[in-house]
């Protein structure tokens, strides 16, 4: 037996405990489905009725492009049943073009609900498709095994030559449970062999700055995607380095311990392609660290260099740990505060963030927040998207805001409990106010009570 | 739904009522349907004591259940007859009965969850085969929850705010049967035997296996007598505040009220169509306004809008197999699992909220979001699913449809409503209660800690932790997460899976789409991306577009369930399995 017909025995092994109904029934129907064309030929071609004989050639005729196009739409598994029509079909099976992009789901039975990719398929795909690999993804679950797993596929993708690469921790981030040397050492073999690696999402990983030189050294040309949030290893020093030599970079997400004015000078050189996203997660490890500040006029260079780009800011701060921010106008353009915030903050981001199109405040203190959405609202003129958590706005405040941004909210959603009635506007009224101003029909968001 | 399947005339008719939920005489169709023209009536409660012991049902909830037997019994006794408490399960027992009292009459409340429908059927049939007609009648819901799928089309709703609209489509709700009565029995015998107690007496905890050793009285005592009398309280408190919104939270809103109702309604104690005309009339004469609100009866609509959505499906409590409920990657660890359920998460707030779980049976709905929210995908990452079976063993109303429905609302694995928002297990507490009240009361470790430090004791000053008794890490565990961090990592996967979704549709499918989340924190799920075509590799144009096809916006109630179901069934887990499959079609599309 070749290796098709193996990789589907195993896949059919891997599968009969858990997912019998599903493998069988689709192949059933693939199979029912071959019935039926081959039925219909026969009534089409009544009078080429001697070659009805060699009706399994016809199909064996079917030209490989055809084959590929129709391949391209079945899921892996019917592709594996296919392969064991004939001989041409197996060959399209093992197609380059059907190799290109491959997501990989590590998973333990020990941590995780879903299943994972079945190791003889992994060790099929390394020997035999691993040069046509070039979008790759690792789904990991929160087991160190699975991120050694995905380490040693890594180092095995010695000959293919990816464009993207991403290594996703769907739980607890695992590979930050992963010995350093033992994860460079695998991510550097990519870096290595892949001259051409576009994408690279390699968040919650211990990546360090070597290895990002590494990267640098091998795909400074083609990198356009770098993500790496709270990836504790790395430097401003290395992420600089990143900026200086890779110009046809767009799109970068970091920890603000990585931003720095050089990093924004370095992004808005001439030599360097506009900036599209810059995504930056604002995070405090222990109450009262203290944050550095970014200069405005290197975010003004930035601006300069890229009008249009993105800034995106997640907070995950305590309160009083915002002195540094929003004292000087700041580019930003979507604000994210995960805990919350005082009325302060949100007064000044009225004042300092003219560019500001999405905002959402999960909390904030006790005290309604009328005034500060009323001057966000004045202030921030591009402002599309709104969604408040835990944050109490009194009807009439709420209904003013939405009156002075009018139909260009397109997202507006706040918690219906925190809208504090007043004299004006009731629970009842207050969603048929908005809607009028809105010129859709709005609700607040709902929870259910028990 | 009355189901006749022989009917008989000159004969004389003995019948049993079945009681399951719907413990109570007043409001009763099916029990007041059975005795009409009945010769004899026996009232029965069936009850596996070996079952009972082994289940994951915790002592509050059996408590409250025996306590409704008892509250039963006794009214059936000034009615000159008993509640039978017959030990065995339903398939056994009842071809005994039909034979031994000559049974030929059954009745019992319409159940419309799917196990029970499985079970009534079974029971149907064997009472066919004897020759039994079969009385059922809803009135454990205020609708007849067929009725409201079939004006979705066949579909349940999927969002409240459909379901809102469908209820104003539906016809009035139906009033309540009248109570049972010495005065409706008048003709109808009801034999009790002497040695009644021995053998179908209501057990006692003990007998069903409990250590009842130290056991505090029940904050919540189960019965219909009870049920009544806090109908009546709760009116008169909403009449005396003459506000018919729901009431603001503060911190007394946390502790167990004595006009709080849910226990009542989970077990039919109280019928939620008398609480409904009850509060209709209410709001009638203190408003002097014929037309009340939904609003007015958001916690009897919510009930029913989760019955509604589970009763044609049998996965509703789970994620594997459940068409409306996202796949989501949770976590498997039991040890944390452990920590949440015994409230060791080393947040106050939390652990307060489930150690008065665990010791009275019942928790505040804003507390059971704190709670469920921390443990999904606000913080543990954990799988919905857990967290439901621990409150099916603690809280009193837990209701299979309810509990399950509202897990999967609070985790977002359905119902579609927005994510960005995460309780925060610190700040919505103090919120709630700055002084920090609640928590003394249930975490008595604690209790020296000042306001400023009582949510986040690690936060204390070593000096502090010692005066007041209480050091961090040894009398009071650590946290055990990072909240800003686990809230980071959580949202991203949130938006990644929404996302996800996104893609399945078959629109905006990219490859580089797994690696740029969007950028925005909203209804990743709901916006439709456009992809440039042409060039493999990145694409840049990250502009959502509504797409007219497939508008899914809920919030304007523009939701076809048809839509939202063509997305929820691509998210079963033989697409998940597929996934990489439909991405790499797309890639080869790009190539070419």
């Amino acid at each position: 037996m070749d290796d098709t017909g193996d990789i589907q025995v195993r896949m059919k092994r891997g599968l009969q405990g858990n997912e019998q109904e599903d493998g069988g029934g689709t192949s059933s129907g693939s199979q029912e489905t071959l019935k039926r064309s081959r039925k219909q030929r026969r009534e089409k071609d009544l009078e080429e009725e001697e070659e009805e004989e060699e009706e399994g050639a016809r199909w064996e005729c079917l030209p490989q492009e055809i084959l590929l196009h129709i391949f391209q739409y079945l899921p892996l598994l019917d592709r594996a049943h296919a392969s064991q029509v004939c001989r041409g079909w197996n060959q399209a099976f093992h197609m380059p073009e059907l190799w290109r992009c491959f997501e990989f789901e590590l998973n333990q039975p020990a941590s995780s609900y879903l299943k994972a990719t079945h190791p003889d398929l992994i060790k099929q795909i390394i020997k035999r498709h691993s040069n046509h690999l070039q979008y790759v993804s690792f789904k990991v679950d929160s087991s160190r095994e699975s991120a050694e797993a995905a380490c040693d596929i890594l180092s095995q993708l010695v000959n293919c030559s990816l464009k993207t690469l991403g290594l996703i921790s769907t739980a607890r981030p695992s590979f930050m449970e992963l010995p350093k040397s033992h994860f460079i050492s695998a991510l550097t073999v990519v870096f290595v062999n892949s001259k051409s690696l576009s994408s690279l999402k390699i968040d919650d990983t211990p990546v360090d700055d070597p290895s990002l030189k590494v990267l640098v050294a091998n795909n400074s040309d083609t990198l356009k995607l770098l993500k790496m949030s709270s990836c504790p290893h790395v430097s401003p020093a290395g992420i600089l380095c990143v900026a200086d030599q890779c110009h046809g970079l767009r799109e970068l997400a970091l920890n603000y311990h990585l931003l720095s004015d050089e990093l924004l000078i370095a992004l808005s050189s001439e030599k360097h392609v506009h900036l599209e996203h810059l995504r930056i997660d604002v995070i405090s490890d222990n109450p009262g660290q203290q944050f550095h500040t970014i200069k405005k006029s290197s975010w003004d260079a930035m601006v300069r260099h890229s009008p249009k780009f993105n800034l995106v800011m997640y907070f995950f701060l305590y309160e009083d740990e915002f002195g540094p921010f929003f004292r000087d106008e700041i580019p930003v353009t979507h604000l994210y505060f995960g805990r919350s915030v005082s009325k302060d903050v949100l007064g000044r981001v009225g004042l300092t963030c003219p560019r500001l199109v999405e905002l959402v405040v999960c909390a904030n203190g006790l005290r309604p927040l009328d005034e500060e959405l009323i001057r966000i609202a004045q202030r921030c003129t591009q402002l599309s998207a709104i969604g408040l958590g835990e944050c109490e706005v009194s009807c009439s405040a709420f209904v003013e805001f939405v009156k002075m941004c009018g139909d260009r909210l397109t997202q507006l959603s706040i918690m219906e409990e925190v809208l504090v009635p007043d004299h004006r506007y009731g629970l009842d009224e207050i969603h048929w106010e908005v809607s009028k101003h809105l010129g859709r029909v709005w609700f607040p968001d709902m929870m259910p009570t028990w | 739904k009355t189901i006749l399947s022989s009917p008989r005339v000159n004969m004389v008719v003995n019948t049993v009522h079945w009681f399951r939920k719907g413990l109570r005489l007043h409001d009763n169709p099916s029990l007041r349907e059975s005795i009409r023209g009945a010769d004899s009536l026996r009232c029965i409660y069936i009850l596996d004591p070996w079952f009972a012991g082994s289940s994951n049902v915790g002592i509050n909830r059996w408590r409250f259940l025996l306590q409704c037997l008892e509250d039963l019994d006794a009214s059936l006794r000034k009615l000159n007859s008993r509640l039978f408490v017959i030990r065995g399960q339903p398939t056994d027992v009842f071809p005994r009965l039909f034979k031994e009292w000559q049974i030929n009459r059954l009745s019992y409340e319409y159940d419309s969850e799917p196990f029970g429908k499985e079970r009534d059927a079974a029971i149907q049939k064997l009472a066919c085969e004897a020759g039994v007609e079969v009385t059922v009648l809803n009135s454990h819901t205020l609708y007849d929850l067929s009725r409201i799928i079939e004006l979705n089309d066949g579909h349940p709703p999927l969002t409240y705010k459909r379901f809102q609209g469908l209820i104003n489509r539906m016809d009035a709700v139906e009033l309540p049967a009248e109570t049972v009565t010495l005065e409706v029995l008048r003709k109808c015998d009801t034999p009790v035997s002497d040695d009644h107690d021995d053998k179908f007496g209501v057990p006692s905890l003990e007998e069903l296996g409990f250590d009842t050793d130290g056991l505090a009285t029940a904050v919540w005592p189960g019965g219909e007598t009870e049920a009544l009398m806090r109908l009546e309280r709760h009116l008169e408190r909403k009449a005396w505040v003459a506000n018919f919104e729901r009431p603001r939270m503060n911190a007394n809103s946390l502790l167990a009220s004595p006009t709080g109702l849910s226990p009542y309604l989970r077990f039919g104690c109280l019928s939620c169509r008398l609480f409904y005309f009850k509060l209709t009339d209410l709001y009638k004469k203190v408003k002097k306004d014929n037309n009340p609100p939904l609003s007015l009866y958001g916690q009897l609509l919510w009930r029913e809008f989760f019955y509604a959505t589970a009763t044609n499906n049998p996965c509703f409590d789970k994620m594997e197999g459940n068409p409306m409920c996202v796949q989501i990657p949770w976590d498997r660890n039991p040890e944390a699992l452990a920590k949440w359920a015994e409230g060791r998460t080393g947040f106050p707030w939390i652990d307060a909220i489930m150690t008065q779980l665990r010791q009275e049976g019942w928790i505040h709905h804003l507390a059971r979001h704190a709670v469920a929210c921390f443990l999904t995908r606000g913080d543990l990452w954990l799988s919905w699913e857990e967290g439901m079976k621990t409150f099916e063993e603690l809280l009193i109303d837990a209701d299979w449809s309810v509990n399950a429905g509202s897990w999967m609302w609070l985790s977002c694995s359905s119902f579609f409503q927005q994510f960005f928002h995460c309780y925060c297990p610190v700040g919505f507490g103090r919120r709630t209660d700055p002084n920090g009240d609640f928590i003394r009361r249930y975490l008595p470790v604690l209790k020296g800690f000042p306001a400023q430090y009582i949510y986040e004791p690690w936060n204390a000053p070593e000096e502090l932790q010692k005066s007041v008794k209480c050091i961090i890490g040894v009398h009071y565990p650590k946290p055990m997460v990072n909240h800003a961090e686990a809230s980071r990592v959580n949202i991203e996967r949130m938006k990644q899976i929404y996302q996800q979704l996104s893609c399945y549709r078959g629109l905006g499918r990219n490859m580089t789409r797994i690696l740029i989340t969007s950028y925005s924190h909203f209804d990743a799920r709901l916006r439709v991306y456009r992809v440039n075509s042409g060039h493999p590799g990145i694409h840049y144009e990250n502009n959502p577009i509504h797409n007219d096809d497939l508008t899914l916006d809920v919030k304007a109630n523009m939701l076809q369930s048809r839509n939202i179901n063509t997305i929820l069934h691509l998210s079963t887990p033989k697409l998940n399995k597929h996934y990489s499959c439909v991405m790499g079609k797309e890639q080869v599309a790009a190539s070419q």
